[in-house]
């Protein structure tokens, strides 16, 4: 941002900070990002001139500090066109009645005006300054329109108020130097006082000026940046971490959350009875991150150690109290999962199984027992068809079957997050194959965006089987997302099916396997819609899923729509064809095949013309298309087999000349029956190379 | 500071800031929410404060009086200020240190983002857990809709957790060795009732029973609200949220069934609050526009 007015002896820092209740940490950082990004347009918008601005957030404050404001904003200039010249003026050059009144209108002098030459002719145009805005006027509208600007998923009211806000707002910091920018918002007005650390300080502090701000707060024990917080975390912990020998794994979302759970981070080591450490590690580490905000301490092996870092908000000195507080507190959880754990293992998994039955899945679509039998059904044919030999269908069946069994387990009913988990350990531990255990914790996979994806041919096929299952079950009895209604998070199970058959390269059709699990389904009688109608929907919903996630790999919209108009029956297969698309898109010969291809499409139609005659060709210019286009498809018929689809769609640009100058030099509509028969049967070739990749009809965007 | 102690203290600190002392319902409760001091109170533009104890019946998390930590019965201290105060989050934190002794420099109190949602009660609120050195204590909420009504004005909830608070204050491990009273532990009082109960709830009763308990309460809920009698209606609510709760435990609904259950308990809390809403209305809300009177702030009313 430059300055086009003002001294820099002028210039003065802003600070507007929000003072709410405690803020959720899992707004940030996000937050900070869609502060600054708006702070910068309102100020541009406002014609503020500054040189940066940078937001920052504590549990307790949104801030926005905005550096260098000229006292004066950006001059605007407005040019209004007016009348033509021929109305403006008379032949004599004098302004006529129309010119005086757009001027007077303008705010301008009429010797003022000034003429343009544009296409449609001369334009008397009125060119006006608007001087910048006062920077104390401007930085008002800028803070208002911030704060209301701000949106949050769950926003809340508070008292007796109507205004809506992530947290309640307690007071309003807004300064320009020295002066308090007179903001309002929900009865609060802006002024200098702000509130420092909680605990540490009490009652209001007063900032005499803007550029004063972060040493007032850092007195008041609260660290405003984010990013020095962040590292007083980090490196705290892993000092820690050190000082036992050990280390930290890297945990970013944790770190993150930390970094806005304190104004005043002081890390501190807390241990725990090394006995607890028989406990699966997962146990561990839920207890500690998810319940605690703890991370856990690890040896070079990567075994844990009976020991945590954590971080308190408040000093670093007078720990004591805290840190038996926080053994107290793990040491307490970590008795009970190990009570559960020592319950829980008292039997083997699968005695587990028959009390599944007690678990209804949903009304309609039977127990999770039944769930599992499913499962087993599903997993079998899959398996099957995929060709594997009975060793690994022997592992897939009994992983199915004990697939859900952990959930009849006291671990986790109290850590529901450790389905799966819970299931492979007790699998382990009642002597099951290493795959079969596998398969268990991988069948939930994916749990979450972004999660890992199954690996073992077993985990894979029964992550499939179970995602359907479900899918095609509350699909049968018309429990279908729409909207941002999706209480079953049925999406979750689509994208999921996409990703493991597209990821792990598996070749299984769609509609054979929506077919198929809502066939199981309907022979339990569970069905309340016709399984055709069943199919039909869950193929639209994978299909969509597919589509929206091939343009989020920076696919192009149409080009995804040509590779899916031939089918996506084949989810990897489709993939290829798309990213194919993509890859050859940026040529021009692609570009002018496309529309070769189109015009071939569109003059051959669906009619059969027959096959060509080469001794009626006559024109050198369909002759050499004729022989490019054998060459074409001998060569596309090998890529084919090798499914070589850029190789295909390069054979295609290579045909963009011949068929350009076909088009060029001969005449399709022949007036000779036998001939036009024949170019139109030679056409009709043109389409037919690439049907097995795209239909290049729906490529709308024909510019490179 | 005993059991007992606690109690007194936040009674008499409450009563200060103007809050009528209740006693607990005496309906069984999953929780002091639930009790129509708050979840009836809550509705409407009439202010209200309030403190009371509400034994809270958890059937699932009984463990036949061997957890330190578990109960199938616990006690809550349930505060509801209506409007929230601008001061709210200092007014409880003052409760922590004047009303507790705990002193918040040499502990770590932190406000962590929990927003709560009773599907049952058809409510949602924002709001925080509030830990003590790593342990939740007390969960605080900020009521946004109560009954599917929007909550307006909005009431502050807090419900402090008081035999966790009890435990870190008597620096004891196990829920049973508290000191109730100088004389009698917590455990000479209440384990009884945990083995007793927690059989019966995981062992004893008798599902198709409660299955048409439900049934019956519900058909009682829908009675007494086409008789225009929302409290006794109401009452048969929290008895259908009860026998839920005990069902639940017993690990005999599966997530439909469950769903189907909550739907059920909600449509009938919803016709309560409207129906209630209604009743104050007709009554000209006998409580609004006094606060002035009252004097809520100085808690003249109490004294």
């Amino acid at each position: 941002m430059s300055n086009s007015q003002g001294t820099s002896l002028d210039e003065r820092d802003a600070v507007l900070e929000i003072g709410t209740e405690e803020l959720p940490a899992r707004l940030f950082p996000e937050l900070i990002s869609i502060m600054a990004e708006s702070a910068d347009r309102l100020l541009q918008e406002e014609r503020v001139e500054y040189s940066s601005v940078r937001a920052y957030a504590t549990p307790r404050r949104l801030v926005l500090y905005i550096k260098e404001v000229a006292p004066l904003g950006r001059p605007l200039v407005r040019e209004v066109r007016g009348p033509t010249y021929g109305v403006a003026f008379d032949s004599a050059g004098k302004p006529t009645r129309a010119a005086i009144g757009f001027a007077h209108a303008q705010g301008v002098d009429v010797s003022d005006l000034i003429i343009k030459e544009e296409a449609k002719g001369k334009f008397v145009y009125a060119i006006s300054r608007v001087p910048g805005p006062e920077a104390g006027s401007a930085l008002k509208d800028v803070f208002t329109r911030f704060i209301r600007g701000l949106s949050f998923e769950r926003a809340m009211r508070w008292g007796d108020g109507g205004f809506r806000f992530v947290r309640p707002i307690r007071w309003l910091l807004a300064l320009l130097g020295g002066d308090i920018i007179d903001i309002e918002i929900n009865d609060i007005k802006g002024d200098r006082s702000t509130s420092g650390h909680r605990f540490l300080t009490s009652g209001m502090i007063e900032v005499p000026r803007a550029e004063d701000y972060f040493d007032i707060l850092e007195e008041a024990y609260c660290v405003v940046d984010q990013d020095k917080r962040r590292s007083i975390v980090e490196k705290g912990i892993r000092e820690l971490a050190e000082g036992v020998g050990g280390q930290v794994a890297e945990d970013e979302r944790l770190l993150t959350e930390l970094t806005y759970l304190a104004e005043h981070p002081a890390p501190l080591a807390g241990g725990f009875d090394p006995d607890l450490l028989t406990l699966p590690k997962e146990v561990i580490v839920t207890s500690m991150k998810v319940h605690q905000r703890f991370f856990p301490i690890e040896d070079r092996e990567g075994a844990l150690l009976p020991v945590f870092a954590a971080v308190r908000d408040g000093l670093d000195t007078r720990i004591d109290a805290v840190r038996k507080g926080y053994e107290r507190v793990l040491s307490a959880r970590l008795k009970d999962a190990k009570f559960f754990y020592e319950e829980d293992t008292k039997s083997q998994l699968e005695t587990y199984v028959p009390g599944l039955k007690g678990i209804v899945f949903h009304e309609g679509l039977g127990t999770v027992l039944e769930k599992t039998c499913r499962i087993v059904a599903l997993g079998e044919a899959v398996a099957d068809r995929l060709g594997y030999h009975d060793d690994t269908k022997a592992k897939v069946k009994r992983a199915a079957q004990l697939c859900k069994a952990d959930l009849i387990t006291n671990m986790v009913r109290e850590f529901p997050e450790l389905q799966g988990v819970m299931g492979r350990e007790y699998a382990l531990l009642a002597g099951e194959n290493e795959h079969t255990a596998r398969a268990i914790f991988e069948h939930y996979l994916p749990r979450f965006r972004g999660d890992v994806l199954p690996e073992s041919p077993a985990g894979v096929i029964l992550a499939l089987a179970d995602k359907i299952d479900t899918v095609a079950g509350f699909f049968g009895i018309g429990i279908i997302p729409s909207g941002s209604e999706d209480p079953y998070a049925l999406r979750r199970s689509i994208s999921g099916i996409v990703s493991i058959l597209h990821e792990r390269e598996v070749h299984l059709p769609v509609s054979w396997l929506a077919t198929k699990a809502v066939s199981l389904l309907e022979t339990q009688g569970a069905l309340t819609r016709s399984s055709k109608e069943t199919v039909d929907d869950i193929l639209d919903g994978l299909g969509q899923r597919a589509r929206s996630s091939l343009i989020d790999r920076g696919i192009r919209y149409d080009l995804v729509d040509a590779a899916m108009a031939i089918g996506f029956d084949d989810v990897p297969d489709t993939y290829k064809r798309a990213e194919a698309l993509q890859e050859a898109s940026v040529t021009k010969e692609f570009v002018l095949a496309c529309t070769g291809y189109t015009r071939a499409s569109r003059l051959a139609g669906s009619i059969d013309h027959g096959a060509v005659d080469p001794s009626l060709l006559s024109e050198p210019a369909e002759k050499t298309l004729f022989d490019a286009l054998c060459m074409a498809e001998e060569s596309i018929r090998i890529m084919l087999r090798e499914k070589d689809y850029s190789g295909i769609l390069k054979a295609l640009s290579e045909l963009a000349e011949p068929i350009d100058v076909f088009f060029e030099d001969v005449l399709v509509m022949a007036e000779d029956e036998n001939v036009r028969r024949n170019r139109l049967a030679l056409l009709a070739r043109i389409p037919s190379l690439v049907r097995a990749v795209a239909d290049l009809g729906k490529v709308v965007e024909k510019a490179v | 500071m005993t059991f007992q102690e606690t109690i007194q203290n936040l009674n008499s600190y409450w009563a200060k800031h103007g809050c009528v002392l209740q006693q607990p319902y005496d309906v069984e409760v999953g929780a002091g929410t639930m009790a129509p001091q708050t979840f009836l109170r809550a509705l409407g533009p009439e202010p209200w404060r309030v403190a009371y104890v509400q034994p809270s019946r958890r059937p699932a998390d009984g463990r036949y009086g061997d957890n330190p930590n578990r109960l199938f019965m616990h006690h809550q201290y349930q505060v509801i200020l209506k409007p929230s105060p601008d001061d709210v989050v200092e007014l409880y934190l003052l409760s922590l240190s004047e009303a507790l002794g705990i002193d918040l420099v040499e502990h770590d109190i932190r406000l962590v983002e929990d927003n709560w949602e009773s599907p049952t009660l058809g409510a949602w609120g924002t709001g925080w857990e509030v830990w003590l050195d790593g342990m939740e204590i007390t969960q605080f909420t900020y009521f946004q809709q109560v009954g599917g009504i929007d909550a307006k004005p909005v009431s502050a909830e807090l419900t402090y957790g008081l035999e966790r608070l009890c435990m870190y204050l008597q620096d004891v491990d196990n829920v049973y060795d508290l000191a109730w009273s100088t004389k009698v532990s917590y455990g000479e009082i209440q384990r009884q009732f945990e083995i007793e109960h927690s059989t019966y709830g995981f062992e004893v009763a008798d599902c198709e029973m409660l299955v048409s308990l439900f049934d019956t309460y519900e058909q009682e809920v829908k009675r007494g609200l086409a008789r225009g009698l929302v409290l006794p209606a109401y009452d048969y609510v929290l008895k259908c949220s009860h026998v839920f709760n005990l069902l639940d435990s017993r690990g005999a609904l599966g997530v439909s069934e469950r769903t189907s259950l909550i739907g059920r308990v909600r449509a009938l809390a919803r016709g309560c609050a409207e129906q209630y809403v209604k009743v104050r209305e007709d009554l000209g809300f006998p409580l609004a526009g006094a606060e002035e009177d009252r004097a809520y702030e100085g808690g003249t009313l109490c004294e």
